[in-house]
């Protein structure tokens, strides 16, 4: 068994008196170590299906099992401790707090952790380090590019070492060059520190970073193609 | 960062907006506290109090003046130990503003009714011998910096000489005080005698009776005895206790406890409105990062208390500096308001209730943020993010 298995998973939505069904009968497992990247027209689904693997929602039906555990038996407050000790998120936006410079920022998972605040910044500065900013540290979201404030939310993602990283549309703000620096970096994360990863993506040259390429249409997986 | 930090910075991701909402928490806090201590002052009354002295006053009015020769009248009464008389003088020093309580009295037996006013005897013998002197409590001749043997000018509109003027001097005698009375009190004693004879009119006549009697449990009997003496008089009293009759005082000028629970009422429902808003406005603009928050592995109870947090720090700082701020004015606003309203000063009765009331405040506004950061859904929240 991987990582990450879904066993016929099913995600429908209530909107007014009509329900939309998002997603319907997907069966994957995805091995520890692997770099999966998640293709498909918009509305596919694959937004969903990376909630689900995360743990920010629950399917309508099926299983989703991440490291051998079924997420629909925990409660809301065992899946949120799940996912600040085993889950990384990277968001199209960045999502960083605008408030916080870089390195609190970096810091707020570990807020979670019995970490002392030294300890904590420690940590903050090192994972600033591995994205290359430690010099950007105290400069705050808005004061950085957008490729920077990726890196930001990258370090965020790493800074409590979780096992799996789900990116959705990492890239999807940014130009070429930038992209490809980060899609480097997330390349290194599971080349050389173990990091599984999922990225959901519209961009083929985004996708070809990933070891393994998944395409959804209509809340199905279609196929799967080697990258 | 702690998570101190992370609420602190939150608190302020708007500065202009804290920064007003900050102010007008401090402005209500401190108008809490001074109108909490100017009712206390009121509550209190303006005068040395005991439970075995009696006030005799006009039936009708306390600015009606009596006969003196009430005065022989209630000597007689069985029960009674001690009777003198005081008649406001109502004169100001120099200027309007320089406004302090002064009573003509007979030096003697005023001072035996109030034997807790401490005086140097022979002050007291020199007051008793001079008809145009004065003696004045310490704090009143260190605020006007008035020396022994000064002039004190007083100009009053209730008293007018036999040749028209209505500016009266007195030599300044010497000081006394009353170490366990209220602090800061301002009161001048002057000799009736000298007032009764320059007066053109109201000769004879003073402004109330101080009565002690020997037993405080038959104080209602007696006061029942005064009045129905005088009752089918020219000049009809009324008697009451000496707290009693300070609490008249106060009601006279309206119901203070009343009055400023009203004001305080509207101003902390205006305040929990605008704090309100604030608190709500600013969870509307976070939403997104409330998301982030829950995905980052903040538990729904914990993010709600973030939110809580942030309106008791807003609330708890601003009662705090609103209850500073009214701790700093106090020495100033004791000094000039002691003389008109006899005890102003906050108690740590008033500060705790006031930095209760700030936390409750927190709380109020806070419930709501809080509750709608609990059931932020977070794939909705980003969503709509």
């Amino acid at each position: 068994m991987g990582l990450v298995t879904c066993i016929d998973v099913e995600k429908s939505f209530v909107k007014g008196k009509e329900t939309v069904e998002v997603l319907t009968g997907i069966n994957l497992d995805i091995e520890e170590g692997d770099f999966i990247a998640l293709m498909g027209p918009s509305g596919s689904g694959k937004t969903t299906l990376l909630n689900l693997i995360g743990g920010l929602d629950h399917p309508t039906a099926g299983t989703v099992e991440v490291g051998g555990k079924p997420l629909k038996d925990m409660s809301g407050r065992a899946l949120a401790k799940w996912r600040s000790e085993n889950i990384g998120f990277i968001f199209q936006f960045y999502n960083l707090l605008p408030v916080l410079s870089a390195q609190r920022n970096v810091e707020l998972p570990l807020l979670l952790t019995k970490l002392t605040r030294k300890q904590r910044q420690k940590h903050a500065a090192t994972v600033l380090e591995i994205v290359d900013l430690a010099d950007r540290a105290k400069h705050k979201p808005g004061e950085l590019s957008g490729g920077q404030q990726q890196r930001v939310a990258i370090a965020r993602a790493i800074v409590a070492d979780p096992t799996l990283l789900v990116c959705d549309e990492p890239t999807g703000d940014l130009d070429r060059q930038t992209a490809d620096e980060i899609l480097g970096l997330l390349e290194t994360l599971n080349r050389d520190h173990g990091k599984t990863i999922i990225i959901v993506t519209h961009d083929p040259k985004a996708a070809d970073h990933a070891k393994h390429i998944l395409h959804m249409d209509k809340g199905k997986l279609v196929a799967e193609v080697p990258a | 960062m702690s998570t101190f930090g992370l609420i602190w910075a939150n608190l302020f991701r708007k500065r202009t907006r804290t920064t007003l909402t900050l102010l007008s928490l401090v402005i209500a806090f401190l108008l809490f506290v001074l109108l909490r201590a100017i009712a206390a002052a009121f509550a209190g009354g303006v005068s040395l109090s005991g439970m075995d002295r009696l006030v005799v006053e006009g039936r009708y009015s306390r600015i009606d003046s009596m006969p003196l020769s009430h005065m022989y009248q209630i000597r007689g009464i069985d029960g009674v130990e001690l009777v003198t008389h005081e008649s406001w003088f109502g004169g100001v020093y120099q200027d309007p503003k320089n406004f302090f309580a002064q009573f003509s009295v007979q030096p003697l037996d005023y001072f035996a009714m109030y034997d807790e006013l401490q005086i140097d005897p022979a002050v007291l013998e020199k007051f008793v011998r001079t008809r145009t002197g004065t003696v004045a409590m310490e704090s009143l001749v260190e605020k006007y910096g008035w020396r022994v043997g000064d002039m004190i000018p007083l100009n009053t509109t209730i008293w007018q000489k036999d040749d028209g003027s209505t500016l009266w001097e007195f030599e300044l005698l010497g000081t006394f005080v009353n170490p366990g009375g209220i602090q800061g009190l301002q009161l001048m004693l002057i000799h009736h005698d000298y007032v009764d004879e320059a007066a053109a009119f109201r000769k004879a006549r003073v402004g109330g009776f101080l009565v002690r009697v020997e037993d405080s449990d038959r104080a209602a009997e007696i006061s029942a005895a005064i009045d129905d003496m005088f009752k089918n008089s020219s000049d009809p009293t009324r008697t009451a206790t000496e707290d009693e009759s300070n609490r008249q005082l106060a009601n006279s000028l309206g119901d203070m406890g009343f009055i400023t629970t009203m004001i305080l009422s509207a101003v902390f429902f205006t305040i929990v409105l605008l704090t309100g808003n604030t608190m709500a406005q600013s969870l509307r603009e976070r939403i997104p990062e409330i998301a982030v928050l829950k995905t980052l592995g903040f538990s729904d109870l914990r993010v709600s208390w973030l939110m809580m947090s942030e309106a008791l720090m807003l609330c708890a700082v601003g009662g705090a500096l609103g209850v500073g701020l009214a701790l700093l004015l106090e020495p100033g606003l004791n000094q000039n308001l002691s003389g008109v309203l006899g005890r102003f000063e906050m108690t740590w009765q008033t500060i705790a209730t006031a930095l209760g009331l700030a936390l409750l405040v927190g709380v109020v506004i806070g419930l709501l943020p809080a509750v709608t950061a609990k059931r932020l859904t977070i794939a909705d929240a980003l969503r709509k993010g």
